[in-house]
C-alpha cells in the first residue's frame, strides 16, 4: 500500500513538473513582453537593458529556476493588458466555476448511479433499454448544443427559467444541468456495465445458493462491487468537468474562469494562460490522488497487496 | 457472413451497422461534394434576404432550403462547407494522433524494458494533462491555422493508440510466428512492419472509429468559443457559437448546424459500438 502511494505520488509529482516546464517553454517561446510594453518599438540598447533588469539575458537554466522560486511563492505575474494579478483573476471569479461543477457532480453521481444500476437489474425491460438509448445520445451531444437545446426550450419556448449570468438561484439551474447531463449519461453507463460485470461473478452465485433475497444480492453483492471500478470513472469525469465548464460558461455567459481563459488565448494573454494551465493541471493531479486514496479505503484488496 | 445466416438481433445489429455506415458514406459525400451540391456561394452576403427562416417554417422559401443568417449567407451552403472543415480537420488531426500513438506504442513494446518504461511513464503523464488547456496554449503560441488545430489535436490525442498498440505488442511478440521471425534472424524493424502491424488493424480501426466523434467535437468546441477555425471559413462549431447571439429570433442558425454535429457524431458513435461488439464476439470466440 505504501509502495502504491509512493509510485502515484512519484507520478504526480513528475507531471506536475512536465506542466511546470511547458508552461516555462509556452511562456518563453512566445517572446518578450516588450512588444506589449512598448508597441511603438524600442531601440536595441534600451531593450537590452530590460532584458538585463527582467533577467532574461541569463542561461535558460537559472530563468527556469527564478520561474519555479516565483511559482512556489505564489507569483504568477499580471496580465499583459490589464496589469492586474494574475492569481487575482482567477481567485475572483473561480467560486462561480467550482459552484456550477460542483453541483453538476452531485446532480450527476444521484442521478447516474441509480439509473445505471437500475438498468442493469432490468436490463431486458423496454424503460431500460430506452434510458440507456438516451445515456447513448448524451454521450454524442456536446455541452453547448446540449446548453443551446436548453436555452430554447425552457428560456425562449417556455419562458420558465433565465438563461444569461448567474445573479439568483434560479440563474443556476441551466447551466448546472447542461453541465451534468453528459457526466449522467457517462455514468449510467459505466455504473450499468459494472453492474453486469459483478453479476457474472461466482460470488453471486454463492449468495443466490446461501438463500439471499434478490434485493439483498442486488445491494450487497451487486451493488457494492460495481462502486469500485466507479472510482476512477469519477475522477475522470471530475477532470472533463473542467472541460465541460469553460463551454457552459460560453454558452450561458457566466463570470467563471471560462471568459478569462478564452480571453487569454484571443489576446495572446500568456501570464494569465499559463496559470490557467498550471491551475488545471494541479486540479486533476490532486484528484486523481484523492481516487488513489479512495481506491484503498474502497478495496481491501488494494490495502493487502505490496 | 451473410445477413441472412446470422440470428434476429444479430440481424438487427447488422442492420444497424448497415445503415449508419451508409449514412456516414452519405455525409462525407456531402462534404466532399459540397462546391458541387452546395446551391450558394457559402461566403456570399446578401443583405437583402437576412435572417430568412428555413423553408418549413412561415416566410421561407427553397432559395436558402435552411434560411440564411445576420448577413444574409445561405445556411445549407455553409453547413455543406462546415461538414466539410470539420470533417477535414477531425481526420488529419486522427491520422496524425494514430501515427504518433502506433509509432510510440511499437517503441515501448519492442524497444526493451527501459524504453518501455519511459515512454509508458510519458504517456501516463499525457493522460492527466488537462488537454482542453493545452490545446489553448498551443493555439495562442502558433496561432489558428487549420494546420495548428490538426498539429495540435494530434499532439494531445495519442495516448489511447499508444497504451492500445503496446498491449498487443506484449500479447504479439509471444506468438511462435514473431519467434520463428526473430529465430530467422529478422530485426525488430522488420517484425513490427511485417508481423505485429497487421494484426493491429482491426482493434485499431475500432478505437479510432469510437474516438473520431471526440476529435470532432474538440474542433467544433474550439471553434464554439472563437479560437478554433476563423472567418469567414465555414465550420459547424462557429456557426453554433455564432448563432447564440441571435437564438431569439433566429434559433436556426445555432439549432440547425447543431442537429447536423449531433447527426455526425451519433452516426459515427453507432459505428464505432457495432464493430467493438463485433471485434469483441471475435476475440471471445
Amino acid at each position: 500500500m505504501l509502495r502504491f502511494m509512493a509510485i502515484r505520488i512519484f507520478r504526480a509529482v513528475v507531471t506536475m513538473f512536465l506542466v511546470l516546464v511547458i508552461a516555462f517553454v509556452t511562456l518563453r517561446l512566445s517572446g518578450t513582453p516588450f512588444e506589449f510594453m512598448y508597441p511603438e518599438g524600442i531601440t536595441a540598447e534600451h531593450q537590452a537593458a530590460l532584458e538585463a533588469k527582467y533577467g532574461l539575458d541569463r542561461p535558460w537554466l537559472e530563468q527556469f529556476w527564478v520561474y519555479l522560486t516565483d511559482i512556489f511563492q505564489c507569483n504568477f505575474g499580471r496580465s499583459l493588458y490589464t496589469s492586474e494579478r494574475v492569481w487575482e483573476m482567477y481567485a475572483d471569479r473561480m467560486p462561480y466555476t467550482l459552484a456550477i461543477g460542483g453541483l453538476a457532480l452531485l446532480l450527476a453521481i444521484a442521478v447516474g448511479i441509480p439509473l445505471g444500476a437500475v438498468a442493469a437489474l432490468y436490463r431486458s425491460s423496454p424503460g431500460a433499454r430506452v434510458g440507456m438509448g438516451f445515456a447513448f445520445l448524451g454521450y454524442a451531444i456536446p455541452h453547448f448544443v446540449i446548453g443551446i437545446g436548453l436555452i430554447l426550450f425552457f428560456g425562449y419556448y417556455l419562458r420558465v427559467l433565465p438563461t444569461t449570468g448567474l445573479s439568483t438561484p434560479q440563474h443556476y439551474i441551466l447551466p448546472v444541468i447542461t453541465l451534468a447531463i453528459p457526466m449522467i449519461a457517462a455514468i449510467a453507463r459505466f455504473m450499468r456495465a459494472a453492474m453486469l460485470d459483478a453479476i457474472g461473478h461466482a460470488y453471486v452465485n454463492t449468495a443466490v445458493s446461501k438463500g439471499l433475497t434478490d434485493g439483498q444480492i442486488a445491494k450487497g453483492h451487486i451493488f457494492r462491487n460495481a462502486l469500485i471500478p466507479l472510482i476512477t470513472v469519477l475522477g475522470l469525469e471530475i477532470a472533463g468537468l473542467l472541460n465541460g465548464s469553460i463551454f457552459v460558461e460560453a454558452v450561458f455567459s457566466l463570470p467563471g474562469v471560462g471568459r478569462v481563459l478564452v480571453d487569454a488565448v484571443e489576446g495572446r494573454d500568456f501570464p494569465v494562460l499559463q496559470f490557467g494551465l498550471i491551475a488545471y493541471a494541479l486540479i486533476v493531479v490532486l484528484v486523481n490522488l484523492m481516487i488513489d486514496l479512495a481506491y484503498i479505503i474502497a478495496d481491501p484488496r488494494i490495502r493487502m497487496e505490496g | 457472413m451473410a445477413a441472412a445466416t446470422l440470428p434476429p438481433a444479430g440481424r438487427l445489429r447488422f442492420a444497424r451497422l448497415t445503415v449508419s455506415i451508409g449514412g456516414l458514406l452519405f455525409i462525407i459525400a456531402l462534404g466532399v461534394f459540397a462546391p458541387l451540391i452546395a446551391p450558394h456561394d457559402p461566403n456570399a452576403t446578401n443583405l437583402l434576404a437576412r435572417s430568412q427562416p428555413p423553408v418549413w417554417m412561415e416566410g421561407g422559401t427553397w432559395a436558402h432550403a435552411f434560411g440564411t443568417d445576420n448577413i444574409g449567407r445561405d445556411l445549407l451552403s455553409r453547413c455543406l462547407y462546415g461538414i466539410r472543415t470539420s470533417f477535414g480537420i477531425a481526420t488529419l488531426g486522427l491520422i496524425f494522433s494514430a501515427f504518433l500513438g502506433v509509432a510510440l506504442g511499437l517503441l515501448s513494446g519492442l524497444g526493451g524494458p527501459w524504453v518501455d518504461r519511459v515512454v509508458m511513464t510519458v504517456t501516463d503523464v499525457f493522460i492527466t494533462l488537462p488537454n482542453l488547456l493545452l490545446l489553448l496554449c498551443g493555439i495562442a503560441l502558433l496561432g489558428t491555422d487549420i494546420w495548428v488545430l490538426v498539429l495540435m489535436i494530434g499532439l494531445i490525442r495519442w495516448e489511447a493508440y499508444a497504451r492500445l498498440v503496446r498491449g498487443q505488442v506484449l500479447a504479439l511478440r509471444a506468438e511462435g510466428y514473431v519467434e520463428a521471425s526473430r529465430a530467422l534472424g529478422g530485426g525488430t524493424v522488420r517484425i513490427a512492419v511485417l508481423h505485429i502491424l497487421p494484426n493491429l488493424a482491426s482493434p485499431l480501426v475500432v478505437i479510432l472509429t469510437l474516438s473520431f466523434p471526440g476529435v470532432l467535437l474538440m474542433e467544433a468546441g474550439l471553434s464554439f468559443l472563437g479560437v478554433g477555425v476563423q472567418p469567414p471559413t465555414a465550420s459547424l462549431g462557429r456557426m453554433i457559437g455564432d448563432g447564440r447571439d441571435y437564438l431569439i429570433n433566429a434559433w436556426w442558425l445555432s439549432g440547425l448546424p447543431s442537429i447536423v454535429n449531433v447527426t455526425i457524431t451519433l452516426v459515427i458513435q453507432l459505428i464505432g459500438a457495432a464493430l467493438r461488439d463485433r471485434i469483441d464476439v471475435l476475440t471471445d470466440g
